[in-house]
Parts: structure tokens; C-alpha cells; sequence
């Protein structure tokens, strides 16, 4: 190699572009400014790896199986106070709740607002309520979710106290509750995606003799397909991390109280608690002051949030933008058609 | 919008289902849009009895905040003051420090990583910062107040605070871990990831004309970024402080956690003490004394804490509205 370097006489080196910005030149604060930005950069690198190291050595070394199935225990001794599992249901029923309900009403929103939005000023509205809604503090919204469900009208949806008064705190209170915090995301990405459609699909889709609902219901809406899903899952790490609902609107209680004999609504009534106020309460903020416990759940929840991060990767990944939803669909028609032939 | 639609619309039944369907999804985004303003209203007007009773001194200094409320929780006005005497200044000095504090401080990190994702970072680099941000911003709050809590407190505790100084104001307050310090590094942390991603989204959109015009005048390229790529993502830049300012006034999880135990209104004249008081900002207090939202006197100071946040939400995604304005001049989207 060196051999041949030699013989061969070197390109002048001003042909070569430079692979990146060479500083030699720059005044001395400019080149301080140059560093800081690495300095930045590497920065955030480092405390996101230090976080996630923390917490998997944390929970490594503190999660353990028995903790997803065991129900926690009021006891003062790490040993004794249980696992995690009524958490884990609380964080999945008041995450299905809040995405059963965000989902098609932002999917909804953003077809109105970006498709129909007549009267303009009705449709400017709801653009700038919706904006406001996603910079409401979520104790703001939890507070009002609680004045609201407490009134004896909407008894139904939780409990009746001793005295005679509507607690207001329930499973049923709180999804809808977050509803609001995933609804601006849904409602935001979908919107995002229809206004980057071309106009060329409307119109071919119009030239066939296809209505506005049409248009969107068989055209558009299938073709943001990517953008709603990452709006949703984005929608559901908001709801997953949320503490100040769930402490108020929930009870954050030590096990899922369900009400009455019903085994589904009965819990959907009844208060209980999320992985988050889970950490919560055995942080040393909290009453259960136990480290080891809300390590590993903080662990758990930590991981659940990545994995919905790689999830928003996968649907917004810039390559190809609609092979998920494509593929998915696909592979389901065929699996479901399949099945219908075996039977 | 698309508008030119209506004409096509010929079939009978077709423009029936079609006007049909405009009205369903009318009136739903109605619908929605009654809800908020209710909430606002109703928020507002179970929070007046504690405006109307303390005046403009609601928002004044005076008195421990914490002995206020629990006068109310238990019924027994304090001497002299009726029911609902409450003074929220401390409340509002420890919201506006921390939000402050964190969001200069944010603006200035973000604003160098947002350049460096888009004109320095070598490729690789750049594809691990893209989910390392995702990541900082999805982390959930009580994880960020956990690790703060149970790693960073006790190190600035034993590290940075000497005893002398513990000492120093023994009488006055506590020092320990969980203060304005640590509570804003970690709000700092919480904010940055959204700062950058919305900075990154505007500086990637400037014009590339408009560098290469510069550049070939010969300025050079830091130069360029601060002259002509920054100035025009300005307005971007601008409502992405109005964003993380928003999510730092609404954060109580992480701040509950981690801020300290006392509503104390942290006094900067102490000098180098001051970074290490406790303060409590106003979404924490509510979340803390969550249990006395029901109790009447305590609920309505509770409520017109949240209306004070709602009020500020509001305003802020306004001046968010009108950062943004400048942008729509130059045909970029951000």
C-alpha cells in the first residue's frame, strides 16, 4: 500500500471535497462555538446512555418475575409489599380507555378541520383549543376531570361515597381524562399527514364521481395511515407517562378496588393505580418509601416507553413511509383469509 | 383545505351522505370545542371565591403558604384573616425561577444541538441523535423526578452543599438535595429534547440558497449558521420556547419530587444559598395537596391555582401563535 502511494503522486489536495468543516480558519470564537455544538450534541447523547444505563442496572438488579404477577401488599418490609401487577392492568386499561376514545375523535377532528373546515372560524377555533389543550398542564385537566365526574349525573361512571356524594375517581374518569392529553397528538400528526397529501388524489378521486366522505374515508385516510398510527402511539406514551391524572382521577390506590360484582365494569368503576403513581407513592415523595420497588417499576415502565419509541421510528421511518401500515395490513388480509379457507 | 369539491358532488344520495358527514364531524369538533371552553369556565368560576376574597394579594407575598393551607384543610381560619386568606407569591416565585432558569438554559443547549444535528454531526452521529432525543422526550416525568430524587439529589446533598452552609440557615429553612438546583437541571433535561427537535425541524428547512449565497460571499460557515440560518428559523426557535416554557409551567410530577418539601420562597440575595433552597412551584402544590381538592375553602385555592395555570397556558400557546407568524412569510412550515 505505502508502495504504491508512493509511486503514484497525490491528487492536489483542493480537489477533494472537504468531508467536513475544517476550523483552522475560523476566528477563535467561532471555533468555540464550533466545539459547543459537539459539546452539546454528545451532550444529550450521554445523559439519554445514562439514564437508560441507570435504569437497567436499577432494574436489573431489582425486577424480579414474581413482581408482574403478585398484587401489592401494605408492608413496610421490601420483601413482603408485593409486585407490581394491578399497576400493569391500571397502566393498560387507562391507556386502551384513552386511545379508544383520542383515536377515532382526533382521526375525526383532523379529517373536519383539514377536509371540510366550514365555518372557517369554527375550524380556527378548534385548531387553537385543541393547541391550548396540549399545553394545558395535565394536573389543570385532571382537576377539572374530577369537578366534572363528581357531579352526581355521571354517579355511574364511579362510586358513591359513605356520605352520599360521587367520588369521581375511577378507571372509566380517568381514561377519558387522558383522552385529552393523546387527543392534540392524533389530532396534530393526522392533520399533518392530510395537508402533505397532494391535491392529485383528491381530484382523481373526485373525477371518479366519489363524494368529499368518500374521498376521505376510502382515499385519504388510508393513505395517512402511518401518520395516525405514529399520532396514536405517540398519544399513548403521553398517557403511559402521566402521573397527576392518575393520582387524582384514580386515587393512585395501593390495589384495584373494583365496584360491585361485575368483573369488567366493576373494575372500570373502581379506583386503582398506574405504574407511574406506582412509582409515585414508593419514591421517597411518595408513602411507600420503598427504592427498590419503584426502581422496577420505573424499569418497566421505561422499557415500555422505548419500545413505543422504536414503534414511532418504525411508522415515521423516512425511507419508505408506508410499508408498515402496507405490509401489516396485508399480512393480516392474507393470514384472515387464510383462516376462513381452513375452516 | 380543499375547495373545489362542491361541483363535483352529483350524485343524489352520494351529496346527501356527503353533507351528512360534514355536519356529524361539525358538530363533534363543536362539541369539542364547547368542552374546552367549559372546562376553562368551569375551572374559572370554582376558583373565583378565593380571587374575590384575597384581591390582587392573591398573587402578593405574605405568610407561609404551607400554613395557609392547612388552616384550611382544617377549618381554623388564622387569626385575623378569614377562610380562604391565601398568599401565592412564594407559589409563583418558585414557577417562575425554575421555568425560567430552565428555559434559558434549555434555549442555549438546544440551540447549539439543533445546529449541530443539522450541519456537523457526521451521518452516524446524526442517526443516534435522532432517537436519543425521542428518548430524552418521551422518558416519563416521574422516571426523570425518580432519578432525580434517588441519585442527583444526594450527590448535589453531599456534594455541593458543605455543612457550614446547612448551618448557616438552619433557622430559617432546611437544606438538603431536593432544591431549585436540582430541580431545574432536571426540568432543563425534561424540556431540551422538544426544543431541538422543533429547532432542527426549522434550521433544516432554511432555504439552502440562502447558505450557499452566504457562503460564497466567503463568511464562514458558523458565521452562516449564526447570520443567516438562525435568524431565519428565529420564529421557530422562538415558539419552541414557547412550547417548553408551557411544559415546565404545567410539570408537578418531577417537580414535587424533586423541588423540595416546602413552599419556600428561596431568596437570591442569600447569594450561592439561594440555588440551594427549596421552592415549590404551583402545578406541584396542587398535586401535593390533591387530597383537600374537595374540602370547600382548600379546593377553591386549589382551582384558582389551576386557573392561574390555565390562564398562563393560554396566553403562552397564543404568543406561541403569534412567534410563529413571521415563519408563514418566508413559506416555511414548522
Amino acid at each position: 500500500m505505502a508502495g504504491a502511494e508512493a509511486a503514484s503522486p497525490r491528487p492536489p489536495v483542493a480537489v477533494r471535497p472537504a468531508r467536513r468543516a475544517s476550523t483552522s480558519s475560523w476566528p477563535p470564537l467561532d471555533r468555540v462555538a464550533y466545539w459547543l455544538c459537539w459539546a452539546t450534541g454528545i451532550g444529550l447523547c450521554l445523559i439519554a446512555a445514562a439514564i437508560v444505563l441507570y435504569m437497567l442496572v436499577k432494574g436489573i438488579s431489582y425486577v424480579r418475575l414474581s413482581m408482574f404477577v403478585d398484587s401489592p401488599a401494605p408492608s413496610l418490609h421490601q420483601t413482603q409489599s408485593g409486585g407490581f401487577s394491578d399497576p400493569i392492568i391500571g397502566t393498560l386499561l387507562v391507556t386502551a380507555i384513552g386511545t379508544v376514545i383520542a383515536a377515532p375523535l382526533g382521526v375525526a377532528l383532523a379529517a373536519w378541520v383539514s377536509e371540510y373546515a366550514r365555518p372557517a372560524w369554527l375550524s380556527r377555533a378548534v385548531e387553537s383549543a385543541l393547541e391550548m389543550v396540549a399545553g394545558a398542564p395535565s394536573v389543570v385537566l385532571a382537576i377539572f376531570g374530577l369537578l366534572i365526574f363528581s357531579q352526581g349525573f355521571l354517579g355511574s361512571l364511579s362510586q358513591h361515597s359513605a356520605t352520599g356524594g360521587v367520588l369521581g375517581q375511577s378507571f372509566l374518569n380517568a381514561g377519558i381524562v387522558m383522552s385529552a392529553l393523546a387527543l392534540p397528538l392524533v389530532f396534530a400528526s393526522t392533520r399533518e399527514s392530510l395537508a402533505q397529501l397532494p391535491d392529485r388524489l383528491r381530484e382523481a378521486s373526485y373525477a371518479l364521481g366519489k363524494t368529499r366522505a368518500t374521498t376521505i374515508r376510502r382515499v385519504l385516510l388510508p393513505s395517512v395511515r402511518p401518520g395516525i398510527a405514529s399520532g396514536i402511539v405517540l398519544g399513548m406514551g403521553r398517557i403511559i407517562g402521566d402521573t397527576a391524572i392518575i393520582t387524582i382521577l384514580l386515587g393512585a390506590t395501593l390495589r384495584n378496588e373494583p365496584v360491585g360484582g361485575t368483573p369488567l365494569l366493576g373494575t372500570l368503576r373502581g379506583t386503582g393505580s398506574t405504574l407511574t403513581s406506582y412509582v409515585f407513592n414508593n419514591s421517597p415523595a411518595g408513602e411507600g418509601n420503598s427504592h427498590e420497588k419503584a426502581y422496577a417499576a420505573a424499569f418497566v415502565l421505561l422499557m415500555i416507553v422505548l419500545a413505543l419509541n422504536a414503534l414511532v421510528t418504525r411508522l415515521t421511518g423516512e425511507r419508505e413511509p408506508r410499508i408498515w401500515g402496507g405490509r401489516t395490513w396485508r399480512v393480516l388480509r392474507r393470514g384472515a383469509g387464510r383462516l376462513r379457507w381452513t375452516r | 383545505m380543499y375547495t373545489g369539491a362542491r361541483k363535483q358532488d352529483h350524485g343524489r344520495s352520494g351529496a346527501r351522505a356527503d353533507r351528512r358527514a360534514e355536519r356529524t364531524l361539525g358538530a363533534l369538533a363543536a362539541a369539542v370545542l364547547v368542552l374546552i371552553g367549559a372546562m376553562v369556565v368551569t375551572v374559572l368560576i370554582k376558583a373565583w371565591p378565593s380571587f374575590s376574597h384575597n384581591g390582587l394579594g392573591w398573587f402578593g407575598a405574605g405568610g407561609e403558604v404551607d400554613t395557609e393551607l392547612r388552616a384550611m384543610r382544617e377549618g381554623t381560619p388564622l387569626a385575623g384573616h378569614s377562610i380562604y386568606y391565601f398568599r401565592a407569591w412564594p407559589l409563583l416565585w418558585g414557577t417562575l425561577v425554575t421555568t425560567l432558569a430552565a428555559v434559558v438554559l434549555a434555549l442555549i443547549v438546544s440551540t447549539f444541538a439543533a445546529v449541530f444535528v443539522t450541519e456537523f454531526a457526521p451521518a452516524p452521529v446524526r442517526r443516534a441523535l435522532e432517537p436519543v432525543i425521542r428518548l430524552l422526550a418521551g422518558v416519563p416525568s416521574v422516571v426523570y423526578g425518580l432519578i432525580g430524587i434517588l441519585a442527583l439529589a444526594p450527590w448535589i446533598n453531599e456534594h455541593l452543599i458543605s455543612n457550614g452552609r446547612k448551618q448557616s440557615v438552619i433557622y430559617v429553612v432546611q437544606l438538603n438535595g431536593a432544591n431549585l438546583t436540582t430541580g431545574t437541571i432536571i426540568l432543563m433535561v425534561m424540556i431540551t429534547p422538544i426544543m431541538v427537535a422543533i429547532s432542527t425541524n426549522a434550521l433544516a428547512s432554511v432555504p439552502i440558497a440562502w447558505r450557499e449565497g452566504s457562503a460564497a460571499l466567503g463568511v464562514n460557515r458558523w458565521r452562516t449558521i449564526w447570520r443567516v440560518s438562525l435568524r431565519t428559523a428565529r420564529p421557530a426557535i422562538a415558539a419552541a420556547t414557547v412550547l417548553a416554557t408551557a411544559r415546565a409551567l404545567g410539570e408537578a410530577v418531577m417537580l414535587a419530587m424533586v423541588s423540595g418539601s416546602r413552599a419556600f420562597s428561596a431568596n437570591p440575595l442569600d447569594g450561592v444559598t439561594f440555588l440551594f433552597e427549596p421552592v415549590r412551584p404551583l402545578a406541584a402544590e396542587i398535586l401535593q395537596e390533591s387530597e383537600g381538592l374537595t374540602i370547600g375553602p382548600l379546593g377553591h385555592t386549589l382551582y384558582a391555582i389551576g386557573a392561574v395555570l390555565l390562564v398562563s397556558a393560554g396566553l403562552l400557546s397564543l404568543a406561541g401563535w403569534a412567534a410563529k407568524q413571521p415563519l408563514k412569510r418566508y413559506g416555511i412550515r414548522a
